[in-house]
């Protein structure tokens, strides 16, 4: 049976940002789509990699695994990862998992791409 | 009543792919039962992350094998939902199933933590025989609305 991922991700770039948009759900099934797309983005050794989650309603332990991973490749790269948009039921499992210091989270793109 | 025949028994195989369905139905069921629109949220998360750790851990990722999710209303106080997932997966020690620490920032190994996090009542037992059995209750806020209690408010023939 073929599997879809459920999750389709947007990509674009502003002045060496890379902004991308995940759109679904972010769990077991779907964050291997997830990671692979970070990975490509810091492949490009972006400045600034932007992960929008205004199209996320749900993620679970391992979307929060894999965003973990992106931030210390970030870091090593010396590179800023952020995110933004996220929703409240998103926000709190980054809150019950106390990530949400870990990262640098804004409200809108627009803030991440400064942030 | 909340032992007895579950209300609710889903058997679906261990493939992720399956876990939004699983996440649906027991938010759906929270809802009914009077939790907020968080609180059905966090007990799917809860639910989410009990399974892919059957699926992960237990049965090493295979896709193919039997998951059973059960569910019943508890009637204390206000209300809640009691729910157990059985697996045929090998059997653990007990004393292993552990959140990590959360100063060590790292990928994996939140899934218990969080299950603790979000439930009130977490039992892990051994099945007779073979699999484990992870027993979750979550209650409805004494501060929340009426009690909902799973009948059928229009009469149940129409």
């Amino acid at each position: 049976m073929a599997e879809r991922t459920g999750l389709a991700i947007g990509r674009e770039e502003r002045d060496g940002v890379i902004i991308l948009t995940p759109e679904g759900d972010v769990d077991m099934s779907c964050s291997p789509a997830l990671r692979e797309a970070i990975r490509r983005a810091q492949d490009a050794r972006p400045k600034r990699l932007v992960v929008d989650l205004s199209q996320v309603d749900y993620m679970d332990s391992s979307g929060l695994a894999t965003l973990v991973e992106a931030m210390k490749v970030a870091r090593g790269q010396k590179a800023a990862l952020v995110l933004c948009n996220m929703s409240a039921k998103v926000r709190a499992i980054f809150e019950i998992a106390r990530l949400h210091h870990y990262f640098t989270i804004t409200g809108t793109v627009e803030d991440a791409l400064v942030g | 009543m909340t032992d007895g025949r579950p209300h609710i028994t889903v058997e679906m195989l261990s493939n992720p792919v399956y876990l939004s369905g699983a996440r649906q139905l027991v938010s759906s069921v929270a809802q009914r039962l009077g939790f907020d629109e968080m609180a059905c949220s966090q007990i799917a998360l809860a639910v989410d992350e009990a399974l892919c750790n059957v699926i992960r851990h237990g049965y090493d990722r295979a896709v193919d094998r039997p998951i059973w999710l059960s569910l019943w209303p508890v009637e204390e106080g206000k209300g809640g939902l009691r729910i157990v997932i059985e697996d045929e997966a090998k059997q653990v020690d007990l004393d292993a199933i552990k959140g990590r620490k959360l100063e060590d920032v790292r990928p994996g190994g939140l899934g218990v933590h969080i299950i603790r996090e979000v439930m009130d009542e977490v039992k892990y037992e051994r099945r007779e025989g073979a699999g484990m059995r992870l027993t979750l209750v979550k209650r409805v806020p004494m501060t929340a609305g009426p009690k909902v209690t799973p009948k059928c408010e229009r009469g149940c023939d129409g």
